[in-house]
């Protein structure tokens, strides 16, 4: 036992040690120049800032065109939060039948959730569809649009993870009289807790950092998502390094925030033995 | 856990309507139709709308029908051979770096080391970023002359090479950053596959008197194998088509040496090709499904007897 | 056990549901002035550019000029990226009819490239359009009519150069190619600066050798252009390869700065505007970038245009100012709006303001606009090319067929990855496809 915990910590410490400079450097970089000013931060060096203008350079992103930065985040977490919701619980269930249940539907299932991940969207005649249906820049139509190009990575994920479930706990529940609906909701749903987690976090931080879709299918000024506020600092003739940097951290919080928060439910998962039968 | 699934809600259940759930399947087919609506009108119509359009020349407003020349034009670009050998390279140095650490450090993080909680968060750290913002921030940091990188080889006597500027190096340089990117998702799906492994196989092989490296080989490894085929299909999907961080790097260059086949067809849509570009992705399509679909079905066929 | 935890697991869910119905229930616009306030009677119409700080300030005091005269109507500026991501916007948003009322775009090529005739609302009739320069006037014009009006000044391609570093070697402004050659050469020789700036960080900018040296072609074959468009003179013969040859000989002869790879266009303004190099093949419209970051070095930057190899056929090449242009789907009274403000832009009035919001980097391409007094030297050092017109627009004025990798070709030819012959035969091929896409005869 001493012997293991010995081992515990030295491999512990190289992990700390490798983690710093291979993920935390790049972090302190962001974080650096966001704190510099306009002409500390032109020299793109890894020093400490000479004067620190942290806040300031917040305070000027968040101003910037009539609180822009602010819309966007308002309406990226509105995108967010709706489309991984609708996603998860329609991958979950298109995952659950998948597995297991062998019809001939099935084939063609597997061949769209392939498709999905392999063609790009075609943008033009999407947005052709999105004009006919009146979801054309709405705030809906670009939450369907991330729902059906995130669902293949899903129903993919919950596919193979409803497979590790055994099948005793459905006949059980079914023996026990238990409906399609109350079998998946209350006993299958909750066993997928940790690839729930794991969809909820992924597609959370796709969507969010989606620049693309909305760039596209959700164009104007009311629609601005945080992607594409990056613009706003960043122009061929002259780079504000400073407050690029400054947007970059602070769009990135959302995300670190929910992660943090997830990661806890990834542990809990993990401990409360749910899958481990 | 059978025995615990005696819950007090589903005694409540009505006895009289057993019967005829029995008939009906408990796992019904309408649980596909949300899904598959949307996956027709908003993916299917419109891509098959694109596969006739690569067969016109699209101008904004107008299409003239000209058959396949616009294959044949893609087949001749210039770029197309080693487009598609840089996408090959991507795609395959990605998938396979990506389940080789993620697996490791899927294992490492689940193993009793200290700083296990910070560990994790950190590798999963750079998935939160946004692919324009990692693009940038390596950007500078593999700058050949003022970059932290180049500067600190240079402190201990390196000359450092030209990261994205040597026509040579500048691929997989793209690459690396790719796989520091991509890590954390590889890493949670097979934390997620090795939390699903149940202990007790692990306590009956202690018994037995195996060695961490039989357990590694002869459990842990054919039974992360949901996840390392998550792992490899995505990654692999993911790097044939990968495109953002190339863009967002090296735009291809220096001249067209990171090009990939995505990014080829992305500056033929600027250019105004539309139909030229539709039908590189329906190429890109073609070759992408022709080397995912067997394989995809190779691993299906190999889960199934389970 | 089991209800307990699927409560417990999916009330966050519901929780979330309920908040995200919340935030979009509630108006987006009401955060910040973005909103859509139209007051009654106004006629409100969108107008489109790339963001950028210099453009933001522009059409900021473009919009509150126009809308302070016309109370009337009210303008929303909307703004999308600038580069390829902005081509491919532009061009989406026309062939989906989703275009702003008014929008800013490239002359010439790019605009030819739009369908102007089917996508754009012809305003040929309007009063300003007698003001343009002939050359303006073809570059925004199809044979069916005009489409757009100027937005800023015409602007040279060629070599600025530091008047400094020019004064100290008792260096000559070069007439012929040999002559640029041999002042590098000083220049190289002397050590302390870079004879040529180089920065293939921003691929755009190793076009310059190729893209400014149209002016020393058309001077050598005046129907260039023609032949050109007609697919009968090829870059890969002469003269046009002698430009690709030329950029390929400057880096083997090592004049470029050692980080021409990675270095960006601000290091080349700053390289540039502090003499840290002595030449930088670029464009005059980037003196407004010198203007805002190094105020004080302004008149230490002066130009000459790409040298041919033989004096005599040494001419500027000048680039005509972007456009603003009016799509189709614009109808009404909005269209009625929409056209005033252009024609407001190139009032007196309005170029009143877009010499105060913006700077000048050349001659106005209309009659109403005239130039102030002051001008940065680079600007005067134009004045003699085109008071003796030695000069010519840029290719892409004079020709639709516009190839989209010549910058990565360059890119290419300049850092020794390809030959210039190799380079040239390429961006030939390149440029087929436009032609072809464009439905040109002789393709």
């Amino acid at each position: 036992m001493k012997h293991e915990r010995r081992r515990s910590w030295i491999v512990g410490i190289i992990a700390i040690l490798a983690s710093i400079v291979i993920f935390l450097v790049p972090f302190a970089f962001i974080f650096l120049t966001a704190s510099k000013t306009v002409k500390d931060a032109a020299d793109l060096a890894f020093t400490l800032p000479t004067e620190w203008a942290l806040f300031e350079n917040i305070s000027t992103v968040l101003q910037t065109n009539q609180f822009v930065v602010l819309r966007a985040f308002i309406n990226s977490i509105t995108l967010t939060v709706t489309s991984v919701i609708i996603m998860v619980v329609l991958a979950a269930m298109a995952g659950y039948i998948l597995d297991r249940r062998k019809s001939r539907w099935n084939a063609i299932a597997n061949f769209f959730v392939l498709a999905g991940l392999i063609v790009p969207p075609a943008v033009v005649p999407t947005i052709w569809v999105m004009q006919m249906l009146g979801l054309f820049k709405t705030m809906p139509g670009m939450i369907l649009i991330e729902v059906t190009f995130g669902l293949s990575f899903c129903i993919l994920l919950f596919k193979s993870f409803v497979s590790s479930i055994p099948r005793e706990l459905d006949e059980a529940a079914i023996v026990d009289g238990a409906g399609p609906l109350r079998l998946f909701f209350s006993v299958i749903l909750p066993l997928l807790k940790p690839v729930v987690v794991t969809v909820i976090v992924v597609q959370a931080v796709f969507v969010f950092n989606d620049f693309a879709g909305p760039l596209y299918f959700l164009p104007g000024n009311e629609g601005v998502t945080v992607q594409l506020t990056l613009y706003n600092f960043q122009s061929q003739t002259l780079n504000q390094w400073n407050l690029l940097f400054a947007d970059i951290l602070l769009i990135t919080i959302p995300p670190l925030v929910m992660y943090m928060f997830f990661n806890r439910q990834i542990v809990a998962g993990m401990t409360s033995g749910a899958v481990k039968g | 856990m059978v025995s615990t699934l005696t819950p007090s809600g589903v005694q409540t259940a009505s006895n009289q309507a057993r019967p005829r759930r029995r008939r009906r399947s408990p796992y019904p087919l309408w649980f596909f139709a949300i899904p598959g609506l949307l996956f027709i009108v908003l993916f299917a119509i419109p891509t098959f709308a694109s596969f006739y359009f690569s067969l016109t020349r699209w101008t904004l407003s107008t299409t003239e029908f000209i058959g396949l020349d616009n294959f044949i034009l893609f087949f001749k670009e210039p770029t197309l051979v080693s487009g598609f050998t840089h996408t090959f390279i991507y795609a395959f140095l990605t998938s396979a770096a990506k389940v080789v650490l993620g697996m490791l450090l899927g294992v490492l993080l689940t193993s009793k080391i200290i700083g296990r909680g910070y560990l994790r968060s950190v590798v999963f750290f750079p998935v939160l970023v946004s692919t324009i913002g990692v693009g940038l921030t390596f950007k500078i940091l593999l700058d050949p002359f003022n970059g932290l990188v180049n500067k600190t080889l240079a402190a201990v006597g390196i000359t450092g090479p030209g990261w994205l500027t040597d026509p040579s190096l500048a691929l997989y340089s793209v690459i690396g950053v790719d796989v520091w990117k991509g890590i954390g998702i590889a890493t949670l799906i097979y934390i997620a596959g090795m939390v699903a492994i149940p202990q007790e196989y692990y306590e009956a092989a202690k018994v037995d008197g195996s060695t961490g490296r039989q357990m590694f080989f002869n459990i842990t490894l054919p039974l992360l194998r949901p996840a390392t085929t998550t792992v490899i299909l995505l990654s692999l999907i993911g790097g044939l088509r990968s495109f953002d961080l190339i863009w967002a790097m090296t735009k291809g260059g220096p001249g067209f040496t990171s090009d990939v086949i995505a990014s080829v067809i992305y500056k033929q849509y600027q250019a105004g090709f539309y139909g030229l570009s539709t039908a590189g992705n329906v190429v890109l399509f073609v070759v992408v499904a022709a080397i995912v679909v067997p394989m995809s079905i190779y691993f299906n066929r190999q889960e199934a007897p389970r | 056990m089991l209800p307990v935890r699927i409560h417990r697991f999916a009330r966050p869910l519901l929780a979330a549901t309920a908040i995200a119905t919340i935030l979009a229930g509630c108006s987006v616009g009401s955060v910040g002035g973005g909103g859509d306030s139209g007051s009654a009677g106004a006629t409100n119409i969108t107008v489109l550019y790339g963001t950028g700080t210099a453009n933001d300030t522009l059409f900021k005091a473009l919009s509150d000029g126009f809308t302070a005269a016309n109370p009337d109507i009210k303008l929303t500026l909307e703004t999308q990226p600038t580069g390829t991501e902005g081509d491919n916007l532009t061009k989406t948003k026309l062939s989906t009819g989703e275009m702003a009322d008014v929008f800013y775009y490239n002359s010439g090529s790019l605009f030819q490239a739009l369908n102007p005739d089917t996508n754009l609302a012809p305003l040929t009739d309007q009063p300003w359009v007698d003001q343009l320069s002939a050359e303006m006037k073809t570059v925004v014009s199809t044979p069916n009519g005009t489409y757009g009006a100027p937005l800023g000044t015409t602007f040279a391609g060629g070599v600025l150069y530091n008047k400094k570093v020019y004064d100290k070697l008792g260096l000559k402004v070069p007439t012929s190619w040999a002559e640029f050659d041999a002042n590098n050469k000083k220049i190289l020789a002397d050590g302390k600066v870079t004879p040529i700036e180089q920065t293939f960080g921003d691929t755009w900018t190793s076009q310059l050798f190729v893209l400014g040296d149209f002016a020393n072609v058309a001077a050598q074959d005046p129907n260039w252009a023609a032949d050109y468009t007609a697919n009968k003179a090829k870059y890969s013969d002469q003269p046009a390869l002698q430009a690709f040859k030329n950029q390929q000989q400057t880096h083997a002869d090592g004049y470029y700065n050692k980080n021409f790879a990675s270095a960006k266009f601000d290091d080349g303004v700053k390289a540039i505007a502090t003499g840290t190099a002595a030449h930088y093949p670029m464009l005059t419209a980037v003196l407004s970038t010198v203007v805002q970051n190094y105020p004080e070095n302004v008149d230490d930057v002066g130009f000459f245009p790409l040298p041919a190899q033989d004096a005599a056929n040494t001419q500027m090449t000048l680039w005509l100012p972007n456009a603003i242009y009016i799509p189709k789907t614009t109808e009404g009274a909005k269209l009625d709006a929409a056209k005033k403000f252009v024609a407001w832009v190139n009032s007196t009035e309005g170029c009143a303001v877009q010499q105060k919001a913006g700077s000048v980097s050349g001659p106005y391409a209309i009659s109403s606009c005239t130039l102030p007094d002051s001008v940065p030297a680079a600007v005067k050092d134009m004045q003699p090319y085109l008071d003796n017109k030695k000069v010519s627009p840029a290719l892409e004025f004079l020709s639709p067929i516009k190839g989209p990798n010549l910058e990565n070709i360059t890119v290419e030819v300049g850092s020794g990855i390809s030959s210039a012959e190799k380079g040239a035969k390429q961006y030939d091929e390149d440029v087929k496809k436009q032609a072809q896409q464009l439905g040109l005869e002789g393709w």
